[in-house]
């Protein structure tokens, strides 16, 4: 029983199943738009959350918030179940693939065999479509790779059912109905009012604009609190986090300039074209931090000098994203009333 | 529209420009995004980045290095090899507590070697199915790390 289901890969997981299960009910959409419409691009460097014993640096939103909230901006009726039983999640998700409902899941990368090795950490929050199950091997449509691929049930199961940080609790998703008239410009307006909203004043200091100078201001004084050692460490999770597989690329910042190109032309509104391509800068000078950090890493700069020109990188990629901010909001603030209910 | 203060160091990211460095991936391509010749974004193939390579091997090779430590305390009969299996697994003691679904203090006695020796089998095979090898794999260790991560060593890749 497999579901024939069009498989597209793309570059971050949960917007690329949203997008994948969005086409498959006829609603064309690329990745990017699902990725602004779900309000997708965030910063926070919260010191006091860690993975694999760093502290998180994160460019997006909580995993399924994407899912949720373009869900709900293109007012589908979506359904979403956790688990406490395995058996009983796993007779769920048998039952949906039997009425042809293809299935996002979240699940945990270090348990999933056809990752490539040095990929699987313990990382809760991948998301993945189960299209179709033959004897005991589930088929996964996976957005992260070229082909779908499949999975052994009880691999699936122990992805599922992932412990620590995030932990899924056998959390699967799918769209139950699709409205016959969806507004796409009113959902692209809310998603980018929502990013500007949580870019520019979230109350918290360590998200948002305030939270990219808040890692500027920590990483200068790294050297000395933590040694060269667990330096070196540090700023090479941060690379890691903005470029692992699954951001496309600069912390999630060319997949959302991508999302204002489309949008400038969904809108009929030509001042986000040029938005969009100061995102794309932006996308380039966090790929120039990244690079700077790496070599940093790699020994092939010196730590003290370097950390400071890194903490002056980010303090103008901070300006640059807030001004960015302000002038999105300018350019969206003749839509937000038309046709809110 | 406010300018934009950053100072442009190098053209935007091109399609052409999109790194293909390889190592670690295993062959597996991702998806870029990149602007083509007409400013127009559009999904490119990449098998990797040399930034990205190199902090994902620093990352291994924090876990090989704490490798190294545990076995030096096995070896030293500070620690039983349950230490072992459970670094090399990336957990700690909270998250092998969670997944084996012994309490954390019990987890903590099995880490010490005469009581990891006494150990009935019915707990040593919930440890061995968690790490998914045999209990006699569970109860010795390697004289150096085993990793098989592929490509760990660095790339000739310039950064």
């Amino acid at each position: 029983m497999n579901i024939n289901f069009s498989h597209r890969q793309s570059a971050h997981c949960e917007s690329g199943v949203t997008a994948n299960l969005l086409n498959h009910y006829g609603l064309e959409c690329s990745e990017a738009l699902v990725f602004g419409i779900g309000g997708g691009l965030f910063f926070a460097y919260a010191p006091f959350i860690r993975l694999n014993f760093l502290p998180l640096t994160t460019f997006r939103t909580a995993p399924g918030s994407i899912f949720k909230k373009a869900g709900k901006r293109l007012g589908i009726t979506t359904r979403q179940q956790r688990f406490k039983n395995p058996v009983a999640a796993e007779q769920e998700l048998d039952r949906l693939l039997a009425n042809g409902c293809p299935v996002g899941a979240q699940t945990g990368v270090f348990w999933l065999p056809y990752f490539p090795p040095a990929y699987r950490f313990h990382f809760n929050g991948h998301n993945l479509v189960v299209i179709g199950k033959e004897r005991d091997e589930y088929l996964i449509s996976d957005p992260i790779f070229e082909q779908p691929v499949r999975c052994a049930s009880a691999d699936l199961r122990q992805a599922r059912f992932a412990k620590g940080a995030l932990a899924p609790q056998g959390r699967i998703y799918y769209i139950e109905s699709l409205p016959g008239n969806i507004d796409l410009s009113q959902a692209i307006i809310s998603g980018i009012k929502d990013v500007c909203r949580v870019m520019l004043s979230t109350p918290v200091p360590v998200a948002g604009v305030r939270g990219i100078n808040f890692l500027a201001r920590r990483i200068v004084k790294w050297p000395a609190r933590l040694g060269e050692k667990r330096t070196l460490q540090h700023l090479g999770h941060i690379v890691r986090m903005q470029e692992e597989i699954g951001t496309g690329g600069g912390g999630f910042r060319f997949i959302y300039a991508a999302f204002l190109q489309e949008a400038a032309a969904l809108t009929h509104n030509a001042a986000l074209l040029p938005l969009s391509q100061r995102c794309t800068v932006i996308g380039d000078n966090w790929r120039e931090f990244a690079l700077l950090a790496a070599r940093v890493c790699k020994g092939r700069a010196k730590l003290v000098p370097t950390v400071a020109d890194l903490a002056q990188r980010l303090e103008e990629l901070a300006v640059a994203e807030k001004s960015l901010y302000q002038d999105l909001q300018s350019a969206i603030a003749g839509y937000s009333i038309k046709g809110r209910e | 529209m406010g300018m934009n203060p950053l100072p442009s160091r190098k053209l935007v990211m091109k399609k052409e420009d999109v790194p293909q460095h390889g190592g670690l991936t295993a062959g597996c391509r991702e998806v870029n995004y990149a602007v083509d010749a007409d400013g127009n974004y559009s999904l490119e193939l990449s098998v990797g980045w040399e930034a990205k390579n190199a902090t994902l091997r620093q990352a291994w090779e924090a876990i090989v290095e704490r490798l190294h430590l545990v076995l030096e305390e096995i070896n030293a009969g500070h620690k039983s090899p349950l230490a072992y299996h459970m670094v090399k697994n990336q957990m700690d003691v909270s998250l092998l507590a969670q997944y084996s679904g012994f309490a954390r203090w019990r987890v903590r006695r099995h880490l010490k070697p005469q009581v990891f020796k006494r150990l009935r089998s019915a707990v040593l095979t919930v440890y061995a199915d968690l790490f998914r090898i045999s209990i006699a794999q569970l109860q010795q260790v390697p004289d150096q790390p085993d990793l098989c991560i592929e490509d760990m060593s660095s790339s000739g890749t310039p950064l």
